[in-house]
């Protein structure tokens, strides 16, 4: 406990020290870096000490704030939230040295790394605070940090644009979380905040629980990024510096699936609607992430909402253990919450990893815009390789991590349709699993391809270099936890048993029982994946050395008949993705602006004019909801702008009568 | 015996299907007649022994009726009526069969939700009826021509005549005069329709009827 | 572990390229043709491995390193692909995803290596190909949940081994047929949509066609050549091999217990299976690429519904 409220506040400490060497840029740099690196890797030992063990620890210090006391808690939970947060931020830390150095002299670093290392400590707290008042403070310091961080090149209109749409956001969220945690010291009755005062309420619930799981969806919802409440991440995450978007993306969403899991741990025995919830809210983010993707031209605005469909995925683990836990069925709550959780872990690697990828590509081509690009794998080898496997991963494919949480919800849901009451649930993950599946796959095949791959379609990607050396480890070191947690994915599983049993309250043994299975199935993927690998090099081996006495000839690529083909005939990411997003017009309402071949009269023009095509597709939620909502929200604001006078002694005269009105409450 | 039963509701089921996923009216049309000469047989099935003479009696109405007459009627009325053979779909036939495969599982739940005064002989001709109404309003919904609505409305009649089937046992007279008074109606509804809106507008489009809106 | 278990994968290594052969040769027969020799592909495998190889400028080690992992991919699924009631060598409880992922782990890489060429018609190719394994994926996944489901009322232990393919198929027999045959032949339908969609076979893709514009996987290896291209073609040969044993393990329910006579009428069940490829190709032109997924989405209503029939009667 002590040795991760060191590394809190080491964090702290290390953020104040860079913002008071701002104007050095250089000397900030690196006493952000090294604070954000050392700092997480200190608290992240102690973390996986305690997911092993399985044991708690609190500490409760003095602290005047009415209903708040400084009480942090570690358990299982915690910790396994803790370790993504801690790894994350320890190689963004070391990614941002060497991406932040372009900005070195024009920027203040130190506020950079004010705000970052601010943001890492406050997830963490987030992840450890056990009283409702130091958990929503902790809330409401990573939202302000991320938001600095958001809008850190606020000199954009674009990122100006998506900074307020993530602090509306966040804080509507925050505004349901306030009424959540007062609804739950309501009930627990002793006017005390504390975690711990909660998780012994069950009892008293009564009809409250219902609303306040509800409260939770939509407040820790909208900051995991469920659908509908998304809409700031496809924002937020393209604005954001490079590995800003990766601690955000990666675990900054999770502390929403954290506070909805710890939630539920004060709510006693779920109910079998919340169940069904989940799974809902999981399939539609699922999908509709995945084919909002594949249909973005922006890679980090793809990224953003491949974040959705990765939440999705584990709102459906979620949904599958809780309803596994309403039916008495175990083995669906422990590969549900498992897979869920070990999702949490593995997105977090692969989606950190692929928005380095994106901000190396930013950074050394100098554009994000995928039709620009093509053929940096001859520009930026290490940056190609280490997206290429975050692409794999992201995609559920063996032998990396992102198939073997997959596997266990799979799994899950495979044992829920042999039952006649769990057939429909089951059987509904299995189709969106598969679906989303096989949609990333089409969405990844696009962005690596199309970005990394033939040959470059402008300045832009001609251009380009290879990221520098600190980013090029960060990203190393992330690819290697990929194919690590796949390759030992049966220890992974193990390790994981305490926070599955702590948030589906399950005995720890019964958990471990129901995972056996799922983690000897493992042991043989990957023993047929580490042969996998091995036969793979063995081929490549026969194949050079086959080919070496042979005469192997360079040529133009064959383009069936055409002399030479240009970059500028190969298919974009737009063609690439035009027969999906067809598919699912209905859904996508994807707009085209085709060039018209006619004159004004609607003759038809027989040498047309250079013509251009260009589609894109905008947020459904964001253009046909939240707009018009705002909208008027923003009217009915605009009545009461007579009260706006700009004279002080009005504003004292409103301040009085307030506090009169108050007074005449009380004592009525 | 049991088996063969599943075996002819799927293949209904399945005759629904073609219905919303084909693009040719003609292929509709032998869809519904096909539903028709399966769901002549059902009661066959269906019915216990002591009904035989009863079962067999309605299974030859229905056949005749449901298989042959309405479906020539229609054939005629396609080529007398001189349209597009195509179904001019409003949804498009790949959202058209995900909306089915949605029916479908709505169906399978109402089919056990649903309260019936005597078990029924299989537990998928409740579903099967539920479907086969639910697919009826869909094809009138969003298909354009009003020849596909006529063959909305048989399909959806078929369903109501299945879900006679479930109580067939109990109150066959019931069930009787049931398909007497469908049969009347869809002749009388197909009748009017198709006969007038060819002779008024020179073709079957509904979707032109909203020229006469205001 | 006994010997013949160990034999499968080698079995299917070394007969799997006999199945194009046997397509092509009845495609020839209904033509009217004499037709290639059964064991073309051997020779053309033969043939290009002894060959020198040609590359764009273009290309970079995505492009070579393709057709390596596809075909080891489909390798690696051969240990866990049960012949008939023949078990598999290394069959686990779920590896049902783990051969539909490996599966996509193929498409993958060999999408990436097409784009990998910069060529329009590659890019076209790898685009389609990605569009309707999205919609097979979820087709294959729920018909084999089907399978397991009908499988394990015949007797299957509860336990680890119900979503292990070996189980499944050691479990269907004569008696899972009469019990749930609609619901079996619905599952097989949509197998064998599956079964044509990712093997690139008419209706949904002409391997023959002479137009880059109408191909789906054919162009999208149109740069490879030399031994590069022997293994897409064997690892093409091995994919439909694994789908149609998912196929023909389900339609030939011989299960004897005597490993010989099983295994026998599975191979033999596969062949025939080629056969009836071979007239499909033979009888029906290639349907309209925007009626392919419309095709598809019904056979994932015929798993789906296949499902349901097996779980509510």
């Amino acid at each position: 406990m002590l040795i991760v409220l060191f590394a809190i506040g080491l964090l702290f400490l290390s953020g104040f020290l860079a913002l008071s060497v701002g104007r050095n840029g250089g000397v900030a740099n690196l006493l952000g870096g090294c604070g954000a690196f050392s700092g997480s890797l200190i608290g992240l030992v102690e973390a996986v000490e305690i997911l092993a063990s399985g044991r708690t620890e609190q500490i409760r210090w003095a602290w005047s704030v009415p209903y708040g006391s400084f009480l942090v808690r570690i358990d299982a939970l915690s910790a396994l939230f803790l370790i993504p947060i801690f790894i994350l931020c320890a190689v963004c830390g070391l990614y941002g040295y060497g991406y932040m150095k372009s900005f070195c002299g024009c920027k203040n670093l130190g506020a950079y790394w004010f705000f970052f290392n601010g943001l890492a400590a406050s997830m963490a707290m987030v992840a450890v605070a056990a009283n409702g008042v130091l958990f929503l403070m902790s809330w409401e310091i990573m939202a302000l940090c991320s938001f600095f961080l958001v809008t850190f090149e606020h000199e954009e209109g674009s990122v100006q644009r998506a900074g307020w749409i993530y602090l509306a956001a966040t804080h509507i969220g925050t505004a349901f979380l306030l009424v959540l945690f007062l609804m739950l010291g309501h009930v627990a009755g002793n006017g005390s905040l504390d975690f711990n005062a909660f998780l012994g309420s069950h009892g008293k619930m009564g009809g409250y629980a219902d609303v306040v799981f509800l409260l939770a969806v939509i407040g820790f919802g909208s900051k995991a990024g469920f659908v509908p409440f998304h809409i700031w991440l496809p924002e937020a995450h393209p604005a954001a510096p490079s590995p800003v978007s990766a601690v955000m993306s990666g675990v900054m969403l999770k502390t929403g699936i954290y506070g909805i899991l710890r939630i539920l741990t004060f709510l006693g025995p779920p109910h079998l609607w919340w169940g069904y919830l989940l799974l809902g809210i999981g399939l539609v983010s699922g999908i509709l992430g995945v084919l909002m993707a594949i249909a973005q031209h922006d890679l980090k605005r793809l990224l953003a909402y491949h974040s959705v469909e990765n939440v999705g995925i584990i709102a459906l683990g979620l949904g599958l253990g809780i309803l596994g836990v309403v039916w008495h069925l175990p083995v669906l709550a422990v590969l549900g919450f498992g897979g869920g959780l070990l999702h949490v872990i593995n997105h977090a690697l692969f989606k950190g990893l692929l928005f380095m990828g994106a901000g190396s590509v930013q950074h050394g081509a100098g554009t994000r815009q995928i039709d620009l690009l093509g053929g940096l794998i001859k520009r930026m080898p290490w940056t190609c390789v280490t997206f290429l496997i975050g692409a794999v991963a992201i995609c559920g494919l063996p032998p990396l991590n992102g198939f073997v949480s997959e596997f266990l919800i799979y799994m899950g849901g495979f044992h829920g349709v042999g039952l006649a009451r769990s057939a429909a649930a089951g059987a509904v993950l299995i189709i969106g699993l598969a679906l989303i599946g096989g949609l990333a796959a089409a969405c990844f095949t696009k962005a690596f391809g199309v970005v990394f791959l033939g040959e470059p379609r402008s300045p832009y990607g001609a251009d380009a270099h290879e990221a520098g050396l600190s980013m090029r480890v960060a990203m190393l070191l992330l690819a290697a936890g990929c194919v690590g947690i796949g390759l030992f994915s049966p220890w992974v599983v193990k390790l994981m048993g305490h926070a599955v049993a702590e948030s589906g309250a399950i005995p720890y043994e019964a958990v471990q029982g129901f995972l056996a299975p799922a983690s000897s199935a493992l042991l043989k993927v990957a023993v047929v994946s580490g042969c996998f690998l091995f036969v793979v090099l063995v081929l490549c081996l026969i194949r050079a050395k086959i080919l070496s006495g042979r005469t192997s000839s360079s040529e133009g690529t064959w383009d069936c008949g055409y002399f030479r083909p240009t970059a500028r005939m190969q298919y974009t990411a737009s063609s690439f993705a035009q027969p999906v997003t067809a598919m699912f017009e209905a859904i996508l309402r994807t707009r085209s602006h085709t060039p018209s071949f006619s004159d004004p009269r609607g003759a038809p023009v027989f040498f047309p004019d250079a013509a251009l095509f260009e589609s894109h597709t905008e947020d459904f939620f964001l253009k046909s909801v939240y707009a018009p909502l705002f909208m008027a929200v923003k009217r009915f604001a605009l009545k009461f702008r007579f009260l706006q006078a700009g004279r002080v002694q009005f504003y004292i005269l409103y301040i009085a009568l307030t506090l009169f009105v108050l007074l005449i409450w009380c004592l009525r | 015996m049991n088996l063969f039963t599943d075996v002819v509701i799927a293949v209904l089921i399945l005759t629904n299907l073609r219905l919303i996923a084909s693009s040719r009216i003609s292929a509709c049309i032998y869809a519904v007649a096909c539903q028709g000469v399966l769901l002549g047989v059902l009661p066959l099935l269906v019915g216990s022994s002591h009904l035989m003479v009863r079962a067999c009696a309605l299974s030859g109405v229905t056949v005749m009726l449901k298989g042959f007459f309405f479906p020539w009627l229609l054939l005629r009325a396609l080529k007398s009526a001189n349209v597009r053979r195509e179904m001019e779909p409003l949804v498009g036939y790949t959202s058209s069969l995900m909306i089915g495969a949605l029916l479908l599982a709505t169906a399978m739940w109402f089919g056990r939700q649903l309260p019936l005064p005597v078990p029924a002989h299989s537990p998928m001709v409740l579903p099967l009826a539920m479907f086969n109404i639910m697919v009826g309003l869909f094809v009138i919904v969003s298909r354009a021509k009003a020849i596909t609505q006529v063959l909305g409305y048989l399909v959806m009649e078929n369903g109501i005549y299945a879900f006679g089937l479930a109580f067939a046992l109990s109150e066959p007279s019931l069930v009787e005069l049931g398909i007497l008074l469908d049969a009347f109606m869809a002749v009388f509804v197909m009748g009017i329709t198709i006969f007038h809106i060819s002779r008024e507008f020179d073709h079957m489009d509904t979707d032109r009827l909203t020229a006469l809106r205001d | 572990m006994n010997f013949g278990r160990l034999a499968l994968p080698v079995l299917a290594l070394a007969l799997a390229p006999l199945l194009p052969g046997i397509i092509n040769r009845t495609k020839a027969v209904i033509g009217g043709r004499d037709g290639q020799p059964l064991l073309q592909l051997y020779y053309d495998l033969a043939k290009l491995v002894r060959k020198g190889a040609v590359y764009s400028h273009t290309t970079s080690w995505v492009f070579r390193a393709g057709p390596v992992v596809g075909l080891v991919s489909a390798v690696a699924v051969l240990a866990v692909l049960p012949l008939g009631g023949t078990s598999a060598p290394a069959g686990f409880s779920g590896d049902l995803i783990f051969m539909a992922y490996m599966l996509g782990l193929m498409r993958f890489f060999t999408v990436i290596a097409a784009l990998d060429t910069g060529s329009a018609f590659e890019g076209m190719g790898a685009s389609r190909e990605v569009q309707f394994s999205a919609l097979a994926e979820p087709v294959l996944l729920m018909a084999l949940a089907a399978l397991s489901l009908a499988a394990r009322g015949s007797g299957a232990s509860l336990g680890g081994g119900l979503f292990s393919l070996s189980a499944i198929y050691s479990h269907l027999s004569i008696s899972t047929w009469m019990r749930s045959g609609p619901a079996l032949l619905l599952v097989a339908g949509a197998l064998w949509v599956v079964f044509l969609a990712e093997n690139s076979r008419i209706p949904f893709d002409d391997p023959n066609t002479h137009l880059e514009l109408t191909m789906i996987h054919e162009v999208m290896v149109l740069d490879h050549s030399g031994p590069d291209f022997a293994m897409i073609l064997y690892g093409a040969s091995l994919k439909m091999w694994i789908l149609g044993a998912l196929l023909a393990g389900l339609l030939v329910p011989v299960r004897s217990g005597n490993i010989w006579i099983d295994t026998g009428a599975c191979v033999f069940g596969l062949f025939v299976l080629a056969v009836l490829t071979g007239v499909v190709e033979s009888v029906m032109a290639r349907l309209r690429l925007t009626r392919v997924p419309q095709l598809l989405v019904s056979a994932g209503f015929l798993s789906t519904f296949a499902l349901a029939l097996i779980i509510w009667s």
